[in-house]
């Protein structure tokens, strides 16, 4: 039997829809892994909070592939921290009073302009705040500042705020009205190197800050971010392994049971049996998807309940009669005569002789079927029934519908998980139909 | 998947059968058709029992909906401030608890839960829905039953047009493809078939990127333009336009692992030795298909068919969200928002109604192919 099972196995290699399909999977089963190990489970939850840690990443940028497709550079992210120039930095103490300079070089050589700009100020003092004052100077010598301000420990100053500004670049945008060219009439980023200079005093003695320049990119990770700065990357990993879990762990712990069940109902036919028809059919008009969200809007939403409940849903699926069907032809086969008439005992003839026939069309079924439970995961999630802490695709789904992105513009905000849950289909879709083709030909005579 | 092929039935008959039950036909039929719709009559009030345990299950509904009460009283009093300002702090207290009884009893939560799930059990089978906490139909009616009654059409047009030309386009598809085993658009097809893997809403994601978004040929959700055309063949026309993108999307969930199951399920079938015999015959091949191939097929192309139905009806909760789809999926997903339980409860009725007549429908179609139904075997697709 088992001989066979492998001799049959090896056939499945003449296929090359199954060798393209065991690569997605294998791909997909590394990325799992590479995500669990890169991203522990509560970095992954912390970061998918989002707020503070996302600070300095722009918000809905493109992933930075796009930039390999356009003939145009496109802006990314730069940081500019006053800790990595500590030659750029000047401080000077006279009668207690500190007077500080930070010239931070910026090279601009984009074809587009920032998304945004954002001073972040770090200082330490006591009780008298720090005064500072921002001038920006471009390549061709022009200089746009601020005025006087006080900054607290932690305090974040964005360019588009400062009115003054505003008004030095004839009500633009700061972002582009400091970034754009003077000869031309619409507005064309000029490259070249900038210097974002931050001076001012500090009253005491102790006193120090520090300040990071940030200019937010057009494209940004390999995800890109979503409305509220967070790197979509994170939540394309998470969401393979939290998706194969999940398809793998339902189809196994519903098939199976199914499985047994219909042979135990076919064994013993009579009340038993009925019984089993008479649930099933019941199970059958219990809308599935209705009830998953039921049980997510009043009582959890954790993805260990759903998997629970669709578990539960699917011991006595539809698939109960397929099975029946091929179990009453099996009963009636001589070698199960056999067995009874030496006394075999009832459990030994459901679990080794009348199982074992059928597996063969049980391993592709299990296959093409992981993919039905993935995408239920997504539908709970498009719903907004997802889990409450955990990135998956369904919950990026849910977000972009949400937000719009197919009327805005943000497509690969809705492109990447889409694609990744088709391909997590195809390849198990692809490998189970290979499996099925050469574990139950039934049209090889032809 | 494989599930949706149907083994033929290889159940040995039930001996049971009385010989002398000489009746006319018809007696038989209907006695059959009466045992079946009894039985999935009593089907449907369990699911529905059960239902209704879940929505209700420990009492967490009740919480939030005192809870609801009590913010909508606080509210009320708030506008009501002025009148009330001279009153005591006692007597505040006192009509605010009053108003808040009243509420709970208008709602019918001061009866235990025992009897309340009767009373749901009883109305929600006689489909008397009662009226929704928080929505209204287009109308303004806080009846359910006509919330739902609005928003039937659009899913029955929607899964209607779906069905229809599913089952036609894939029944002449799959004969089509039979008789051309082998050929490069068979091997093409084999070859998509596994894009049925993804459900269609996913399709429609993209459909609407590509066409709406990008292209901007076709609108991208809703039922009819806003405002609606006056004109009933414009509105037609309108909602024809609407249609394209979910039938499409839906069509593409299934349409190539329909049309394979089905192609190889005719191939089985015309290697039979009957089909041979014909074929010696010398009779057409239209003849052959018709009489020797179509005829024993049917019945269990029809169950796949149906059990993929019931899949579908699911499916399209999550389609109407993608599209806008004014139908049944979106009022239970906006009742579920609302923590609307007679709305989310009568939802569910409905789709088990839907799918019990679907069984049946099914045991109609079966009774009028499946020879054995009419001889009286009692035998048919769902037992």
């Amino acid at each position: 039997m088992l001989d066979r099972l492998k001799k049959r196995l090896k056939q499945v290699k003449q296929y090359p829809s199954v060798i393209f399909g065991i690569t997605l999977i294998t791909i997909l089963i590394i990325t799992a892994i590479v995500a669990v190990i890169v991203i522990p489970y509560e970095e992954a939850v912390l970061l998918w909070r989002g707020g503070a840690v996302w600070a300095e990443s722009p918000r809905n940028a493109r992933p930075t592939y796009v930039d390999w497709f356009t003939s145009e550079d496109l802006p990314r992210t730069e940081i500019i921290d006053g800790r990595d120039h500590p030659d750029k930095k000047t401080m000077e103490s006279m009668n207690g009073v500190k007077e500080f300079e930070f010239v931070l070089p910026l090279d601009y050589q984009y074809d587009g302009f920032p998304r945004e700009f954002n001073l972040f100020f770090e200082a330490e003092y006591e009780e008298t705040r720090p005064h500072v004052s921002v001038k920006i100077r471009t390549p061709d010598g022009r200089e746009f500042a601020t005025d006087d301000f006080s900054v607290q420990r932690d305090s974040i100053r964005r360019l588009g705020q400062l009115t003054e500004l505003r008004r030095q670049v004839d009500g633009r945008a700061p972002r582009i009205g400091i970034f754009m060219d003077p000869d031309y009439e619409d507005p064309v980023p000029l490259k070249g190197e900038y210097e974002i200079v931050v001076s001012g005093y500090l009253f005491e003695e102790d006193a120090d800050i520090n300040v990071r320049a940030v200019s937010y990119g057009q494209v940004h990770g390999f995800g890109g971010t979503d409305h509220r700065r967070r790197d979509l990357g994170v939540a394309l990993l998470w969401g393979t392994p939290v998706a194969l879990m999940f398809g793998v762990l339902a189809a196994v712990g519903a098939n199976i049971s199914t499985f047994i069940i219909s042979a135990v109902g076919v064994w013993y036919r009579g009340l038993v049996d009925a019984a089993i028809q008479r649930i099933s059919e019941v199970n059958m008009i219990i809308p599935n998807l209705p009830l998953l969200i039921l049980v997510g809007m009043f009582y959890s939403r954790s993805l260990w309940v759903m998997l629970g409940v669709i578990i539960v849903k699917g011991v006595f699926s539809p698939a109960i009669k397929t099975y029946r069907a091929m179990f009453l032809q099996v009963r009636e086969s001589p070698f199960i005569e056999a067995a009874e008439s030496y006394g075999t005992s009832d459990k030994r003839i459901i679990f080794f002789y009348m199982l074992p026939k059928i597996i063969p069309t049980l391993i592709p079924q299990f296959v093409t079927v992981i993919p039905t439970y993935v995408f239920l995961e997504a539908s709970l999630a498009v719903l907004g029934l997802g889990d409450p802490v955990l990135p998956t695709w369904g919950k990026l789904l849910n977000d972009a519908l949400g937000e719009g992105a197919l009327y805005m513009g943000h497509f690969y905000w809705v492109l990447q998980p889409a694609f990744l849950l088709i391909l997590t289909g195809l390849g198990f879709a692809m490998t189970g139909f290979a499996l099925d083709r050469v574990l139950n030909p039934r049209l090889r005579r032809q | 998947m494989d599930q949706q092929f149907n083994v033929p039935d290889v159940e040995p008959q039930e001996p049971d059968i009385e010989e002398e039950d000489s009746g006319s036909d018809i007696k038989r039929i209907a006695k059959y058709f009466g045992f079946r719709l009894l039985a999935l009559f009593i089907t449907v009030v369990v699911a529905i029992y059960l239902l209704i345990l879940v929505a209700n299950m420990g009492g967490a509904v009740d919480d939030i909906r005192m809870g609801q009460i009590r913010e909508n009283v606080g509210m009320q009093m708030m506008a009501m401030s002025d009148q009330m300002a001279d009153w005591p702090a006692e007597r505040r207290r006192e009509y605010e608890e009053s108003l808040v009884e009243q509420e709970r009893r208008r709602l019918g939560l001061d009866q235990p839960f025992i009897l309340r799930r009767v009373y749901y059990l009883r109305d929600a089978i006689t489909l008397d829905l009662g009226r929704a906490e928080q929505m209204t139909s287009d109308a303004g009616s806080r009846r359910v039953q006509l919330i739902i009654l609005e928003r039937l059409p659009p899913t029955l047009i929607l899964m209607m047009s779906y069905f229809l030309i599913m089952f036609f386009v894939a029944l002449f598809g799959a004969l089509f493809l039979s008789r051309r085993y082998g050929s490069k658009i068979d091997k093409l097809v084999v070859i998509l078939a596994p894009s049925s893997a993804a459900p269609g809403w996913v399709y429609g994601i993209f459909l609407i990127l590509i066409f709406s978004a990008v292209l901007g040929w076709l609108p991208f959700g809703g039922m009819v333009d806003a405002p609606p055309p006056r004109e009933t063949h414009l509105y037609a026309l309108s909602v024809l336009r609407h249609l394209i993108l979910p039938v499409t999307a839906l069509i593409m969930g299934g349409f190539f692992l329909t049309i394979y199951n089905w192609r190889t399920f005719f191939l089985i079938y015309s290697s039979e030795d009957y089909v041979e015999m014909a074929k010696a015959k010398g009779l057409s091949n239209r003849a052959i298909e018709r009489r020797y191939i179509l005829r024993p097929t049917l019945p269990p192309i029809i169950t796949s068919f149906a059990l993929s139905m019931i899949v579908m009806w699911m499916g399209s909760i999550i389609l109407e969200q993608v599209f806008n789809w004014p139908g049944l999926g979106r009022m239970l997903y906006e009742a579920i928002g609302l923590f609307d339980v007679p709305v989310i409860v009568g939802g569910q009725v409905i789709y088990a109604y839907l799918l019990a007549a679907t069984v049946f429908i099914l045991d109609i179609l079966y009774a009028l192919l499946d020879p054995r139904v009419k001889m009286g075997f009692g035998s048919g697709g769902n037992k």
